[in-house]
């Protein structure tokens, strides 16, 4: 057991602020101590993608990064971006597609289509599948994924729906 | 105007793609799961596991474990056996099977590595797991007992003595016959196929709470499973607390695929732990503890022969399967049930009646292997498939005209499979007919061709298959299981004119909610979004079997169409004593009871409900409104609703590197009624994904001493969306008549044939070559020694 550390952080826009055992990763910290549990974790190494969050406009894996190094950060989860309607649409025609089943890679799943669209320019379905290499989903098969991310792709390339350009880099750690 | 189809009519749901109300709380990141539930007071448990696949265990000093921060509860095998009673695997059906009795944690001797033996309970994880470290635990290690001819050799050390042997089931079918067919063909194949193991590798790990309530006696478990009212019975029967005192709350289930309804050691003393602690106790595994833990599937070795005529008329087959299926059969379903359906659908799809097989299910020092999904049919469907290529090129037959030739005619039903399978309806040619157009498969083969002359290596493969849905008592109750095969569903009509189902079979995403909805709407005559449908809770639904087998649609779906026509008629009554009218000159559309025949409104149903609950003293004297049904439906007719289909792999090889490119996937269907398109496809694409790791990808590598080797999720690889094809889907609906609602299973049917179409596009790829290969997943290793590469 180690003392407790101070970690100040903006998650989904507010500021928050606890006392945490230094070995608390990020996504236990956004689970367990402020009871995001949009955020899941999957693999614990960094490879399933379930646990993707915003971390100052890069996309991370929480299960990797550990809370004190998110100190002084602006985290975003499915949560804020839910709730401030930046994926809207993807959420949406995620719905219409049905490209969820169980749904616990989905948050994850979403991060990744929100970086990838965040880049210039309308992917194709081969580099919507590169970019979901690092998420994985054991229920759908992917392709209704791939559909639903494509077709957000052309509405937003079309101008069908509006949306705040935002730039969101991809994947550290 | 377009011609008024069936979904044009009021509340015509069923066969209309409508996506899943509940899907949007999990798309906000509010999903509720197990892993993400915290109770007041909760506590957490850590295991500390067996490093040894075989050992006794000396002794356990946890002594300086006990003082560490946050422990609240060390406890062993000793101590939970004080409050659970063993469990045994078997089934009476399976003659002669055996199992030795289980416990949550072991007392003397550990039987594979990663085991659980001792439970350290503590205030969080982190420090459970810290105080594990500090456990120590004295093993003597024994021979690990892993390869499945060592393990049947009488000179093997025995597993577990008192059984005598480490042989668990030994089955027969023998039609007669088959060794004069086989003397006398003129064509014989044969092949010795493997089957690596994999598992299911669910996104959200197995998750358990248990929550015991000392003051009132009553336990309730937030439980990550498909089947609540099974673990409420094992619970209450192995924990000595009365039924009605045991709750089991199923929430959202982050994948489950058969893994999760089967008891695990660690859930079964997680209820322990509760109860000695009086505290809620939480189990969440981690992924390393899933891969050491959570049930495998498959691991067969099949060597299998067909006999044909010249013209390629299949005569018959001779199989042999021996599979491993670690220390003891699983619970309650036992690990019989694969082998089982392996040896019983060979050679399903075809027409001829002589057939030999012999089953040898055995105990090795390995994780338990049980029911995944597509039970055994990648297995049996694998072996089929690639013996009837094989005598397609004996007899210099296309691969669809060797099929067309051999397989039951559609109009030969109803008939009987040389295993005993009563097949209702089939449609084996309808749907290898619309594959073959879909896929193009003139154009392909032309293409083939040309590629070949240019270095590049396509391979095309079909399988065809017979999928077991919509079990009756046959498959589980027969045996002595306590699993149900019947299903209730409760529906009542809210004061507001709203509609609550809770109904027994369970969500896992795949849907059930949004077509039990479907239905109810549809039968009773009220707009879908005025639905609320629960599942998983064994509280505040009927008692049934839940969802397995493929039964959710089948089997739930026609007790909510019956409940829903019983409380239709429940609301006619009603209106008819308020419009002083006949019941049957009423009807129900849109929420309105409405005159049958012209579809005018009468009354709305929101008022019948205001009346019925608030002014009934305004009712006819002795009328009695009965708002709310209760109604269960237990499957009669055929012990089980097969279905079948064809699926098609087009694949590029690269013979210098082994690397295989899959280029589309194509599936024709029939799982009679389709109630939801958009559900069902997306079903059948995720079950052949599945499917397709199987045969490229997925295996639990084990060591000779029985440690398996990539227990990881960055050693054991699953099919990952960049390496994944479209697939496109056809379906032929063929319903069945033993219910109303004609529809039958389909959650298993992708599985159940993509390694089998992949197997036969690789050697159809190879053909230049010489080179055959007969083993899944077919690695780049795997099929650069098939090529002579290496």
């Amino acid at each position: 057991m180690s003392d407790l550390v101070n970690v100040t952080m903006t998650v989904n826009g507010t500021e928050v602020s606890h006392s945490i055992a230094p070995r608390i990763t990020l996504a236990d910290f956004l689970r367990q101590t402020l009871e995001l549990t949009g955020t899941h974790t999957g693999c614990e190494m960094g490879v399933c993608g379930a646990c993707l969050v915003i971390l100052d406009g890069r996309v991370v894996h929480s299960c990797l990064t550990y809370a004190v190094q998110a100190s002084g950060a602006a985290i975003e989860t499915v949560e804020g971006l839910s709730e401030r309607t930046a994926i809207a649409d993807l959420q949406e025609a995620f719905h219409q597609r049905n490209a969820l089943q169980c749904g616990f890679c989905t948050p994850g799943m979403l991060m990744t289509a929100h970086a990838l669209l965040s880049q210039p320019g309308v992917p194709t379905r081969e580099e919507i599948r590169d970019a979901l290499s690092g998420n994985y989903c054991r229920c759908t098969g992917y392709e209704a994924i791939v559909d639903a991310i494509a077709k957000v792709a052309r509405d937003r390339d079309a101008g069908v729906i509006a949306q705040a350009s935002e730039e969101v880099g991809a994947w550290a750690c | 105007m377009g011609v008024l189809t069936p979904l044009d009519r009021p509340n015509s749901y069923i066969g209309r793609s409508v996506p899943r109300p509940n899907a949007k709380r999990l798309l906000a990141g509010r999903g509720r799961y197990v892993t993400d539930i915290t109770l007041p007071r909760m506590l957490h448990v850590a295991y500390v596991r067996s490093p040894y696949a075989h050992a006794r265990i000396v002794s356990i000093d946890a002594q300086a474990a006990r003082k560490m921060p946050g422990v609240r509860l060390i406890a062993t095998g000793e101590d939970l056996a004080k409050l659970c009673t063993p469990w045994v695997g078997t089934m009476d059906h399976f003659k002669g099977m055996k199992s030795p009795p289980q416990l949550p944690l072991p007392i003397d001797k550990v039987v594979w590595s990663g085991q659980a033996v001792v439970a350290v309970v503590a205030d969080t994880r982190a420090l459970a797991e810290d105080a594990a470290e500090a456990v120590y635990i004295e093993f003597d290690e024994l021979p690990a007992v892993v390869d499945i001819d060592a393990a049947r050799d009488p000179s093997a050390p025995v597993i577990s003595p008192e059984l005598g042997s480490n042989l668990c089931f030994h089955g027969k079918i023998d039609t007669g016959g088959v060794e004069d067919i086989f003397a006398n063909a003129a064509h014989v194949v044969e092949e010795e196929f493997h089957f690596g193991r994999h598992t299911a590798v669910t996104m959200e790990p197995r998750a358990i709470i248990a929550d015991y309530d000392v003051s009132e006696a009553k336990l309730t478990v937030h439980h990550a499973t498909q089947t609540p009212y099974q673990f409420q019975d094992i619970y209450a029967r192995h924990y000595g607390i009365p039924e009605s005192s045991v709750r089991v709350i199923a929430p959202d289930i982050g994948g489950s695929f058969g893994m999760k309804l089967h008891m695990y050691h660690e859930d079964m003393a997680v209820v322990g732990l509760s109860m000695m602690l009086g505290r809620p106790v939480k189990y969440v595994a981690d992924r390393i503890e899933s891969f050491v833990s959570d049930i495998h599937a498959r691991d067969h070795r099949v060597r299998a022969r067909m006999a044909a005529d010249t013209d390629g008329n299949i005569l018959a087959m001779d199989v042999e399967d021996v599979t491993g299926i670690g220390a003891f059969s699983a619970y309650p379903r036992t690990s019989v049930v694969e082998g089982n359906q392996v040896y019983r659908l060979m050679g399903a799809p075809y027409t001829f009646r002589n057939y030999r097989a012999d089953l040898q299910v055995v105990f090795q020092n390995k994780v338990q292997m049980s029911q995944y999904r597509a039970v055994g049919h990648p297995v049996a469907c694998t072996v089929t498939e690639r013996l009837v290529d094989m005598i397609a090129e004996k007899t210099a037959h296309d691969v669809f005209d060797i099929r067309s030739r051999n397989m039951i005619a559609d109009d030969a039903y109803p008939c009987t499979s040389p295993t005993g399978y009563q097949f209702e309806a089939l449609s084996h040619h309808a749907c290898l007919a619309k594959v073959k157009a879909m896929m193009n498969y003139d154009g392909l083969r032309a293409e083939q061709a040309e590629l070949r002359t240019k270095g590049i290596h396509r391979g095309i493969g079909i399988a065809t298959f017979v999928e077991i849905t919509n079990p009756g008592p046959a498959f589980y109750g027969v045996g002595g299981a306590r699993i149900s095969s019947q299903d209730g569903a409760i529906v009542k009509i809210t004061p507001a004119g709203d509609v609550h189902c809770s109904i027994s079979v369970t969500e896992l995403g795949q849907g059930t909610e949004t077509i039990i909805g479907q239905i109810v709407a549809e039968h009773l005559g009220v707009d879908r979004d005025r639905i609320k449908v629960m599942t998983g809770d064994t509280d505040t639904t009927p008692y049934g079997g839940a969802t397995y087998a493929c039964r959710g649609a089948g089997i739930g779906g026609e007790t909510a169409l019956q409940a829903a026509k019983k409380l239709k008629a429940n609301v006619l009554a009603v209106a008819a004593a308020i419009l002083q009218d006949e019941p049957d000159r009423l009807d129900v559309q849109s929420g309105w009871i409405v005159e049958a025949g012209t579809g005018q409104q009468r009354i709305e149903l929101s008022e019948i409900a205001r009346i019925a609950y608030f002014r009934s003293d305004t009712l006819p004297p002795g009328t009695q409104a009965q708002l709310s049904v209760a109604h269960h439906y237990a499957p009669q007719g055929y012990p089980f609703a097969f279905t079948n289909g064809i699926q098609a792999c087009h694949l590029e090889l690269d013979v210098e590197t082994g690397l295989v490119k899959i280029l589309k996937l194509w599936v024709v269907e029939d799982c009679g009624r389709v109630i939801n398109p958009l559900l069902v496809d997306e079903q059948i694409r995720g079950g052949v994904v599945q499917g397709l790791g199987a045969a490229f990808f997925e295996e639990c590598v084990y060591g000779d001493n029985g440690q398996l080797t990539n227990g990881s999720l960055a050693d054991y690889l699953v099919p990952m969306a960049v390496e994944m094809p479209d697939i496109e889907i056809g379906h032929v609906e063929t319903l069945t008549l033993d219910t109303q609602l004609g529809a039958k299973g389909v959650g298993e049917a992708g599985t159940a044939a993509a390694s089998a179409a992949a197997l036969n596009a690789i050697n159809d790829a190879m053909k230049p070559f010489g080179g055959t290969i007969a083993q899944v997943p077919m690695t780049p290793a795997r099929l650069l020694k098939a090529l002579g590469h290496i």
